[in-house]
């Protein structure tokens, strides 16, 4: 996987969980991606920033091909999660999306009870498969809650709606709900701007508890946050990858003068 | 002495009044559409509550129609619809679920959609001579309640398929794409999450059928209703006596009927339709208490 590392800097290459080549990406005969390559390290947060329409959703979503549900999408390049082609012949995509689960902006959770969502996508994808006891299903998702910090405030409500949390909690519902079926990668897509600051706050430390068990790719508009909660931050400027590197060195020192203005805010 | 800063002025004055005038002849509108209603309603109570009994309710009529009660043309009714719906129902809840959430949006889809809507805009009659053609002689079901209901569920078919997308989209996008995302296939999100959340809209849809089908006249006419039956139908290949056309035969082709026995029957013809609305939307009400969101 060497050839992922042009705009990696002087990162040594590790594993990839994400890895795109010379992806381009056309709505209809709109060019939003023009050969992107970039390699999302396992185990580590990863940020996207850039202007709207730079096309930082563009690549969070083809990551788990739920892209091509607009129809008129078309791809050249290739993607690899796990170093393996998700755009093969052979690919289950309910495979890739269980590997690869997102979030989005607006917290989507189910019109079921909180223990019924957090389960949902387990009992979809286990408990078909074999009988899968009550203790088994507590500890799943005890296990999910307490690892997206939601356990102690909703453990005395569990059957209850989950449309009657207040949105913070909703969004770390979004993102339990993702974590039975253990995915590798989280792709969160701007999570926390429909959250209040409180809210913000505590939906980014629950990322920041969730690193190192996941890939994570966030993509977000908060320079603030993408500076405070990640390790490696990639710029984008209109469908391209301008540049990519650790947090820190991106904000203090960048290499090109686009992204420099971008963070100094003379554009967005 | 100068008028105060905030008094009305003569322009404000002039809005108000042609403001109050609209909203008169907006109200006398209104009002007059309920007259009609409650006439109806009037006349039917008062001149075919006197007729109204159990024995009127569960005899058959004798004497050449002119006396007795009405129970096989209830019972004919019941028949109807209920066969009507086991027809109708599951074909337009399967063929809305299909254009709601699997058909993509392409010339076919919108032909089916634009057929559904002239569907609805064909006259009774005219689905009358069609289940006629139809069931009653190219499928050979004769004049029975078979032909008759088919006939009905046809008719009634765009009310469920309306009413049934309609519920559907209803339910927010964002639980589709909730599901999709964790691995569902789109059957899997239809049967766990869109199905319960729209089923009162589409179980409304089928009560409002419900309604339509027990009042129709036309299209039972030629297929399968008849007007004096000694005996009750035992199956669907039988014909039936029924409420409608009971109704429209001792108005307008019976002779000697007394006033009162035809207002009756009109009265319960129509106390069915409103009971089927009530319960319609006492459970519409009911099912929104439980939602969730």
């Amino acid at each position: 996987m060497a050839d992922g590392e042009r705009g990696v800097g002087d990162l040594s290459s590790g594993d990839f969980a994400v890895e795109t080549r010379g992806l381009n990406l056309w709505y209809g005969d709109f060019q939003a991606l023009f050969d992107v390559d970039l390699g999302v390290k396992k185990g580590i947060i990863t940020s996207m920033i850039g202007p709207s329409g730079c096309g930082k959703t563009t690549v969070l979503r083809t990551c788990n091909r739920i892209i091509e549900r607009l129809g008129y999408v078309r791809t050249t390049g290739s993607v690899y999660v796990l170093g393996h082609d998700i755009f093969g012949d052979d690919v289950e995509i309910v495979q890739v999306r269980k590997q690869v689960g997102m979030v989005f902006q607006r917290p989507n959770p189910l019109p079921i009870s909180i223990r019924d969502n957090v389960l949902f996508g387990f009992r979809l994808h286990e408990a078909r498969l074999r009988r899968v006891a009550r203790a088994e299903e507590d500890e799943v998702l005890e296990s999910a809650l307490r690892q997206v910090l939601l356990w102690d405030a909703v453990k005395d409500r569990l059957d209850k709606p989950a449309t009657g949390l207040s949105l913070e909690e909703q969004q770390k519902l979004c993102i339990a709900r993702l974590l039975p079926v253990k995915p590798e990668v989280l792709l969160m897509d701007e999570p926390c701007s429909a959250l209040d600051p409180a809210g913000t706050e505590a939906v980014e430390e629950m990322i920041w508890h969730l690193r190192g068990g996941y890939t994570i790719l966030i993509v977000t508009h908060n320079m603030a946050q993408a500076r405070r909660a990640s390790d490696e931050c990639v710029f984008m400027l209109l469908g391209r990858i301008v540049e990519h590197g650790r947090t820190e060195e991106l904000f203090l020192a960048p290499e090109h003068t686009e992204t420099a203005d971008y963070i100094e805010g003379r554009y967005g | 002495m100068e008028a105060p800063m905030f008094s009305a002025t003569p322009l404000n004055r002039r809005s108000y009044r042609s403001q109050s005038v609209a909203k008169a002849v907006f109200c006398l509108m209104t009002v007059a559409l309920v007259i009609p209603v409650l006439l109806i309603l009037g006349t039917l109570v008062v001149k075919g509550a006197p007729a109204i009994s159990w024995e009127f309710l569960f005899t058959a009529p004798t004497n050449n129609l002119t006396a007795g009660g009405i129970f096989p043309a209830l019972v004919g009714t019941i028949w109807l619809v209920v066969v009507a719906l086991l027809a109708s129902v599951p074909v337009g809840v399967a063929a809305a679920l299909y254009l709601s959430e699997y058909a993509p949006d392409n010339l076919l889809t919108r032909a089916i959609n634009l057929a559904i809507v002239n569907l609805a805009g064909v006259p009774s009659i005219v689905h009358a001579l069609f289940g006629f053609g139809a069931f009653v002689l190219f499928f050979r079901f004769n004049a029975s309640i078979l032909a008759a209901s088919l006939t009905l569920a046809v008719m009634t078919l765009p009310v469920v398929i309306v009413a049934t997308r309609e519920s559907l989209q209803a339910v927010p996008h964002a639980f589709r794409e909730a599901c999709w995302n964790m691995g569902a296939t789109r059957w899997q999100t239809i049967r766990k999450v869109v199905l319960p959340n729209s089923i009162s809209g589409i179980l409304t849809g089928v009560i409002l059928e419900v309604s339509r089908t027990s009042g129709e006249t036309a299209p039972i006419m030629f297929t399968g209703a008849t007007a004096y039956l000694a005996f009750l139908p035992e199956s669907v290949f039988d014909q039936t006596m029924a409420m409608s056309y009971h109704l429209f035969y001792i108005a307008t082709q019976a002779t000697d009927v007394p006033e009162e026995l035809t207002y009756g029957v009109a009265l319960v013809l129509i106390a069915i339709v409103l009971m089927m609305n009530a319960v319609s939307i006492a459970f519409r009400i009911y099912l929104r208490g439980l939602k969730k969101w």
